[in-house]
């Protein structure tokens, strides 16, 4: 059983010397060019399942989205709806009707037909008494769905929904196969450009080239998505080469070692994500505008860009994306202003150092950040702050379910969201009659104009009322290889369409 | 080894008592006093390098290094002091009750002992991190918990020894309680053991709140840790390897400090001056 | 002996029965609703209530913990909240990580801290001692994750030899996959290694003190002779206790080196998996862990009677001192 030591010693120092011959023989050779016509993409969160249709993740889509599974319509890298299964569609004059006619020429990655019929049950999947769509309400409006022939659907509505075209251009409205929908979460079957190869789970997604797309043939032969949770793992996997593309970068504070390498190229765009200070109406004295508008001059949004986010991200004050035509710069009506606010809180009858509050925080390092310096800018006006770091199940469970909050810092990633300050019992308890009126009367106009006065006068009222802390609009942080083209500036939707990703000579 | 009675700390042992001595002396009075206020931010002289006005340089926030190392030596301090308190308030009582009763209570305290052990303290820390959220009370709970089971086990063992000595075997055959001959005969007897024992778990509790605290689970902002230090300077490693070298040297000098002492104390206090009587576990505690 | 190892399989068995309900029951009453991190910010009630029936939240809590457990002790391995794999699949790729990396660094100490700290004990006193002694000191104070990082600064980042994390998956051959886990390795096995040597030397040290080594002398054996022959075989004991012990630990400080490095492992499983609340990835591994804490606790027991005959007859205290 024990081995006499001077032999065991021996075969100690053999093992020690392979590992060292191991370690040497695994030194990177030469830096070699990668094959022009793969990429490696890094990404910051691992999906949890790879089934766009059953989960609210943004790791999924960014996965999958556009690359494995296609909508019937598809949203651009400009945000606007564009055709996809459904080469084109009629509308009723009442808005009630909408015929879309499908492409013919579709095969799912399992070598079935794409017909109506896989589109009736993709839909009626979502929309069944045991869906599990993280966003079911984006077909709320849909009353019945028929297929007239194979190639023909019919989708009848309750009501008029001036948006059903863009909802389905949505992640978790793609079209899923009758025979495949079921193991989509491990083997992700559906009609893009790429098919799915396999999943080493912790570590990365691999795709490659579907041959019988019904488009044109993607200029790559394979994708892989890497999951990189650590920013400063992030950096060193760029600087090594092991990945060429991140879309959305997570460390602000290193973009300035990649800007100055000329084999990058950094490229900062826009996302839809409103970072706000969400401040809880129920909780007094939270319910009072005089205070909430203090908070608002309490916060200095140039120091928090500076200090959290490296100097990327655009000052709102409001809920509305900066890049949208209809968006009004509001930051005017919130200044940084210590000594108003501290006027206002005396106004409300609350004397320094009399007001604590919590403040919520999730994991992601935007709002982790943001609100250290933000319980120092509040902590400067006579507002203690304590800071409760909390992981996101128990922010959806506690903050945004349960109600149990005075403050919160959280980017809001979903497109034209201002309708969410509409609904009832929302987590941050926002109730005004006149803004739910304007809402209802927003979701029954479908001329563009008009739509964008009203988003206008809607993001007016909630500058006025203060209802949170407006921070500032995330920047989409792009790094990749200088001679990769074609992938997107900015993010209207949460995905990395590798469509048109190509390698320069 | 029993010939080598040393009398006093030796060179070692008080180069250990200084170094804990300034350590302790620096938390005491960074309470009072820092350069700068170690929670000030002043964004547009981030990531600063050393200057007459921080001499350490400051973070990612425009903090100033130096006085955040002098905050963080207060919070390991404490948070160690208060987590091996609890373990050897627990503990303690528990072997010397085994000792003393031997039998299914003795068998109960060390299966008990047993299935702390197998609890890894960093899943233990983990898991009540999620039930009651992260901060300082988190990894005094958790480092406590796993010292508990050390000190039973190491007072168990001492006094067991104690039990078989011939003054002891007197004072039962004189018709003294159990309870009080723990009390009166025990503890004293084995007091220099323990003593030798808590320092080093207390260096181990400094490196395990290090550990929690760098995973996000220890105390939490505006609280200065040292682990945390290190958890955010990671992100500027490539920027700014300053801020990552700092504090991890602050562990260190600290941990070592204490582990030098309780050599010290072991040559002086453990009546056994058995280098292997002293749990040198290396410990979840520490590890893990 | 027989009678011993019942004992001791039988408290085994009684620690994990209590490890389940504990951690069953922790996971009980964590804050947190699993459906609904998986549906997010816009989820609807009823597609709530229709993910929380399908991942059979909804049964009685008895049953649930009594369906578990059944399934364990028929191997069979519940499917995961998140990924929707069984347990078993999404484990074992982690463990090809977690199991090579322990088991290198592990090596790694022995192959470092045992042969210094007999060097040591055999030149007690002298420079090589002190030398021995003082880098030992200073490798059981520091922090292996701050290791971690300052091996990063110097390989990774300055030096630019090996990757500064992640791992490239065995099918890259062992060459890039071995290259990954040698960082970690290393910031695992240092402060190990310090350990083992110090317990090595004063285990040396106290068995050269014994009377069979002095016979050993006086049969004209030299010292070094003396010391393979009779002394190291009894110098193990404390030597074994403390790499069982160890073993445990480096199964717990992957998690955190593992977070440093950026590796697929079981420790950043773990992490994952509570943050996302899936329970049954949890509550395996918690009792995996545990399961595998007291074989190797176990181990090391029998260990001691392999080394040493007059403990066979003393029966398996050797741990209570």
């Amino acid at each position: 059983m024990v081995l006499p030591l001077p032999r065991a010693r021996r075969r100690a120092a053999t093992a020690l010397a392979a590992l060292a011959v191991a370690a040497l023989t695994a030194l990177p050779g030469p830096a070699t060019a990668g094959p022009p016509d793969t990429l490696v993409m890094g990404m910051v969160l691992e999906p949890p399942h790879l089934d766009p249709t059953a989960g609210a993740a943004a790791a999924i889509d960014e996965v999958v989205y556009a690359n494995v599974f296609e909508g019937l319509t598809r949203i651009g890298p400009d945000g606007s709806v564009q055709p996809a299964l459904a080469e084109r569609w009629e509308i009723s004059d009442d808005g009630l009707t909408y015929t879309f006619h499908l492409r013919r020429d579709v095969t799912f990655h399992d070598g079935t037909a794409f017909t109506a019929d896989d589109a009736v049950f993709s839909l009626q999947r979502a929309l069944a008494d045991d869906s599990v769509n993280a966003q079911k309400g984006l077909f709320a409006a849909i009353d019945s769905v028929a297929a007239l022939d194979g190639y023909t659907l019919v989708v009848g509505l309750s009501r008029p929904e001036g948006r059903l075209l863009y909802n389905l251009g949505w992640g978790d409205a793609v079209m899923v196969g009758l025979e495949s929908a079921d193991t989509n979460k491990t083997r992700p079957i559906g009609t893009g450009p790429f098919r799915f190869v396999r999943w080493v789970q912790g570590d990365r997604v691999e795709l490659e080239a579907f041959p019988d797309f019904w488009g044109p043939a993607p200029a790559l032969s394979a994708a892989t998505f890497r999951f990189i949770p650590d920013p400063a793992a992030a950096l060193a996997a760029m600087l090594a080469g092991d990945v060429d593309a991140y879309a959305n970068f997570p460390a602000p504070e290193g973009l300035a070692i990649l800007e100055e390498d000329a084999r990058f190229a950094v490229v900062v765009g826009t996302t839809e994500g409103e970072t706000i200070l969400a401040l809880n109406h129920r909780r007094p004295p939270l319910d009072d505008p005089r205070v909430r508008r203090a908070i608002g001059h309490a916060i200095d949004r140039n120091t928090l860009i500076d200090g959290a986010m490296f100097g990327y991200g655009t000052p709102i004050g409001s809920h509305f994306a900066p890049h949208h035509p209809a968006y009004v710069d509001l930051t005017d009506r919130s200044p940084h202003d210590p000594e108003r606010a501290r006027a206002l809180l005396a106004e409300a009858g609350i004397a320094p150092g009399d007001l604590r509050l919590t403040l919520h925080l999730p994991p992601p390092s935007y709002a982790r950040r943001s609100g250290e310096l933000i319980a120092a800018q509040l902590g400067a006006v006579g507002v203690a702050v304590e800071i409760i770091p909390v992981e996101w199940a128990q922010w959806l469970d506690q903050a945004f379910r349960g109600h149990d909050f005075d403050m919160t810092i959280v980017a809001h990633t979903e497109p034209l969201d201002i309708d969410i300050y509409a609904r009832d019992d929302y987590y941050f308890g926002y109730d005004n009659p006149a803004f739910d009126a304007l809402m209802a009367t927003l979701q029954s106009t479908r001329d563009t104009a008009a739509r964008a006065d009203l988003y206008r006068q809607a993001q007016t009222i909630l500058a006025e009322d203060a209802v949170n802390g407006f921070l500032f609009q995330l920047a989409k942080l792009g790094v990749w290889d200088a001679r990769l083209s074609g992938l997107w500036r900015d993010s209207p939707v949460q995905a990395n369409d590798l469509t048109g990703v190509s390698w320069q000579p | 080894m029993a010939e080598r009675r040393v009398r006093t700390l030796g060179t070692a042992g008080r180069v250990g008592a200084a170094t804990t001595g300034a350590v302790v002396v620096v938390a005491l009075v960074s309470l009072v006093w820092t350069p700068h206020d170690p929670a000030a931010m002043d964004v547009a002289n981030k990531l600063a390098g050393p200057s007459l006005a921080h001499p350490l340089g400051t973070d990612h926030f425009g903090r100033d290094t130096l006085s955040q190392l002098m905050a963080g030596a207060r919070v390991s301090i404490a948070v160690s002091l208060v987590a091996v308190g609890l373990g050897a308030g627990l503990g303690v009582p528990l072997g010397l009750l085994a000792a003393a009763r031997r039998g299914w209570l003795d068998e109960a305290v060390m299966r008990l002992n047993d299935l702390a052990f197998a609890f890894p303290a960093l899943l233990t820390a983990v898991l009540i991190t999620a039930l009651l959220g992260p901060g300082a009370i988190n990894a005094i709970l958790a480092i406590g918990l796993f010292n508990v089971p050390v000190f039973a086990r190491v007072t168990r063992g001492a006094a067991l020894a104690v039990w078989k000595r011939p003054f002891v075997l007197a004072a039962r055959l004189a018709g003294r309680g159990r309870a009080r001959i723990s009390l009166d005969h025990v503890l004293p007897n084995i007091a220099g053991t323990l003593i030798v024992q808590a320092t080093i778990q207390f260096a181990l509790a400094i490196l395990a709140e290090a550990g929690l605290s760098y995973l996000g689970l220890g105390s939490q902002p505006p609280e200065v840790s040292w682990g945390r230090m290190l958890n955010e300077a990671q992100t500027f490693l490539f920027l700014e390897p300053r801020l990552a070298i700092l504090p991890g040297l602050a562990i260190v000098v600290t941990v070592l400090g204490l582990n030098l002492l309780g050599d010290g104390l072991r040559d002086r206090l453990d009546p056994r001056l058995d280098p292997q009587g002293v749990d040198r576990r290396p410990a979840g505690a520490r590890r893990g | 002996m027989a009678w011993v190892l019942a004992k001791r399989m039988v408290a085994l068995a009684l620690t994990l029965v209590a490890a389940s309900l504990l951690v069953f029951a922790v996971l009980e009453v964590l804050p947190g609703d699993p459906a609904l991190l998986v549906l997010g910010v816009n989820a609807r009630p009823d597609t709530l209530a229709a993910l929380r029936e399908s991942m059979g939240l909804t049964e009685p809590v008895a049953w649930r913990y009594l369906t578990w457990v059944g399934g364990l002790l028929r191997g069979e391995f519940a499917t995961s909240l998140t990924y929707g794999v069984p347990v078993d699949t999404l484990l074992a790729p982690r463990l090809l990580v977690s199991g090579p990396l322990a088991v290198l660094s592990l090596g790694l100490a022995v192959a470092l801290g045992i042969p210094l700290g007999v060097v040591a004990a055999a030149r007690r006193g002298r420079p090589t001692d002190a030398a021995v002694m003082g880098v030992s000191q200073l490798g059981v104070a520091v922090p292996n994750f701050w290791l971690g990082i300052l091996l990063v600064l110097l390989f990774a980042v300055t030096l630019r030899w090996l990757p500064a994390g992640g791992f490239p998956g065995w099918e890259a051959g062992p060459g890039p996959a071995l290259a990954a886990l040698l960082l970690p390795a290393l910031a695992l096995a240092l402060p190990q290694a310090a350990i083992l040597a110090r317990v090595t030397r004063s285990a040396v040290l106290e068995v050269l003190g014994e009377d069979y080594m002095r016979t050993a002398r006086a049969k004209g054996l030299s010292k070094t002779e003396a010391l393979w022959a009779h002394g190291l075989r009894n110098a193990l004991i404390p030597v074994v206790t403390i790499l069982g012990l160890q073993f445990s630990f480096l199964l717990a400080g992957t998690i955190i080196i593992e977070n440093v490095f950026n590796l697929p492992g079981v420790g950043r499983l773990i992490f994952q998996a509570v943050s996302q609340r899936d329970l049954v990835v949890v509550r395996d591994l918690v009792v995996l862990l545990a399961a595998t804490v007291g074989v190797v606790n176990f181990l090391v027991d029998l260990s001691y009677a392999a080394l040493d005959p007059r403990l066979r007859l003393r029966g398996g205290s050797a741990t209570d001192g």
